[in-house]
């Protein structure tokens, strides 16, 4: 019981780093991203890449986030000057073409068996239940430091421009804002975040597939991101811990209700994912924490 | 040469089947203004409902086609006025992420009740033909026709009818058309009934060409995406022109990359499109 709790919280911190990501895109700068679970499955294959041609830990996360940081340049480069409704089509497809390589490129990948024996740091020292301990603690702290630091960046200058951008990019512009520099900064730095929670992933479990980045996390992480309020940082990680909470508890569902079927069980459990979505969108759109929005200062008189 | 012919006509068959969930996408645009990601629950949706008036009921295609139209346009209504709607005045972007949850319920409920087999149409199996040198199925042919006048409908729907013409008016100028009388909510719930009703009768020919289950419409999500953004999207000639050129573009790029990449391509045609001529092939003029 208590390493499947471990298990639980280490999963829960590495949501909660996709749903600080994408609060920074989405909830800072307004950037819709589809295509999150191309993001963590970049950074997973990136490390479990590196690590496996002997690159230490270290390595494999700085390789990780650097694949991030390429790939969300690269997306952002096609579609900045686009609408919205085309951003979230483009990064919706990027999502699908990042499972498609790493189905089809066996050589690199190995496709649709996946990457065992990834490079588990501390397995071997520890053994499985520290292991556990030892994961369970350093995502947290690691999701505390990401969550300090996106906090300051929500409060500096920077953040406060982003929030101009997201608000009214024309006016943004006007007001002197490079407003390209910054959504190509903000789209970069969360695709980082993301593929450092996809490393961390793939190191944790040691084992990767194209399976393990399926269109649903990115949806997991919408909701994640909703629920716990979107533009404020500390209402993601809330929210990621919620939704897995949510969707360990209804692993239960088969227990509660008597004569489904397993296949039945992941259904049920995929519609509520949807419907609470749908709910906490009518219900409380801005979510349990919601963003602090300063009143402007009054004109002088 | 043969196998470029070849591609050609297959990827036309295969866009005349796309062309009709992406013409409901692009109608739905049209008028409401948001990207419909419900469009591929609506499609399984359809498929199902076709599928169930074609091997429990003994219907043929053509009604199993009127059948589905039916039931997405039912699923349309339903979700648009149930959890849809009453989101439109926070944005389109928040509207379309809804709809994603949407397409996340009908998708599964489906799961729940019929699994995640695949699921075959009870039709007499039909030979191929050989024209000239080109293998084409007879039942693709079928397929094309019921495509063909799906859309015809759709065309003579819009130019001859009361409600069609009041569509264009308010996706041409939303405004104005409200000034003239024109009722938006009526039209908006005409918008999504057609729309997902397309979309519904798309899954029918997508299963008649292959098999169906639940992940339908998602499989095809990107290439209607795609066939509508070629088009520009809200065009709807602009949406069969896409489908079809979308389907041709995959058959061709088939010849040289493996076939496991085929959904690439419409992705890869999206990113052209949207880098060379954003408004889309045949786009709406600059708002």
């Amino acid at each position: 019981m208590l390493s499947y709790l471990l298990f639980s919280v280490t999963i829960g911190g590495i949501y909660a780093l996709l749903s600080l990501a994408l609060n920074l895109a989405w909830g800072g700068a307004g950037l819709v991203n589809l295509g999150l679970a191309g993001f963590f499955g970049i950074g997973a294959y990136a490390t479990a890449l590196a690590t496996g041609a002997g690159a230490p830990l270290a390595i494999g996360l700085v390789v990780a986030m650097a694949a991030g940081v390429l790939a969300g340049l690269a997306i952002t480069g096609l579609t900045l000057r686009l609408r919205d409704d085309y951003l979230a089509i483009v990064t919706l497809g990027f999502g699908e073409i990042v499972r498609l390589v790493a189905l089809n490129e066996r050589w690199l990948t190995n496709g649709a068996d996946g990457m065992s024996g990834i490079l588990a740091p501390g397995k071997a020292a520890l053994g499985v239940a520290g292991f556990n301990q030892a994961w369970a603690a350093g995502v947290t702290l690691l999701v505390i430091l990401v969550w300090l630091l996106l906090r300051r960046l929500d409060q500096s200058p920077f953040g406060r421009a982003l929030r101009a951008v997201r608000e009214d990019q024309e006016l943004a512009g006007f007001a002197g804002k490079p407003v390209l520099r910054l959504k190509y900064q903000a789209f970069a730095l969360s695709a980082a975040v993301a593929a450092l929670a996809g490393a961390l992933y793939a190191h944790f479990q040691s084992y990767i597939s194209p399976d393990h980045f399926q269109p649903l996390i990115t949806i997991y992480i919408f909701l994640a991101v909703t629920a716990g309020g979107i533009g404020r940082p500390v209402g993601a990680v809330l929210g990621a811990y919620c939704v897995v909470a949510f969707l360990e508890a209804t692993r239960f569902l088969a227990a509660v209700v008597p004569g489904i079927e397993a296949v039945q069980v992941a259904a049920l459990r995929e519609a509520l994912v949807g419907l609470s979505l749908l709910l906490v969108l009518h219900l409380r759109p801005k979510g349990i924490l919601p963003e602090r929005i300063p009143p402007a200062p009054k004109a002088p008189s | 040469m043969e196998a470029l012919l070849q591609a050609v006509v297959n990827g036309l068959l295969a866009g005349s089947l796309i062309a009709v969930p992406a013409v409901g996408f692009t109608a739905i645009f049209a008028i409401l203004r948001y990207p419909s990601f419900a469009i591929a629950g609506y499609v399984s949706v359809g498929a199902f409902a076709g599928w169930a008036a074609n091997t429990m009921l003994g219907f043929g295609a053509p009604l199993a086609v009127l059948v589905a139209f039916a039931a997405g346009a039912a699923a349309g209504l339903l979700c648009e006025l149930g959890a849809l709607r009453r989101l439109m005045p926070a944005g389109a972007l928040t509207v379309a992420i809804a709809s994603i949850a949407v397409n996340l319920i009908l998708e599964n409920i489906l799961r729940f009740f019929f699994g995640n087999d695949l699921r075959g149409f009870d039709l007499p199996i039909q030979p191929d033909l050989i024209i000239g040198g080109i293998f084409v199925g007879l039942q693709q042919i079928w397929n094309l026709v019921l495509a063909v006048a799906v859309v015809a409908a759709v065309f003579a729907f819009l130019m001859f009818t009361r409600f069609g013409r009041a569509m264009r008016a308010v996706a041409d100028n939303p405004d104005l058309a409200r000034l003239k009388g024109i009722d938006p909510a009526r039209i908006a719930a005409i918008a999504v009934a057609l729309g997902a009703g397309l979309a519904g009768a798309g899954g029918v020919l997508l299963g008649l060409d292959t098999s169906i289950d639940p992940m339908t419409g998602y499989r095809v999500l990107l290439s209607v995406f795609a066939a509508a953004v070629l088009g520009g999207l809200g065009s709807i000639p602009g949406a069969v022109a896409g489908a079809l050129a979308l389907g041709i573009a995959e058959e061709l790029a088939l010849l040289v990359v493996p076939a496991t990449y085929r959904t690439g391509v419409g992705f890869v045609a999206i990113l052209l499109i949207l880098t060379f001529r954003p408004r889309g092939l045949l786009g709406e003029r600059a708002a």
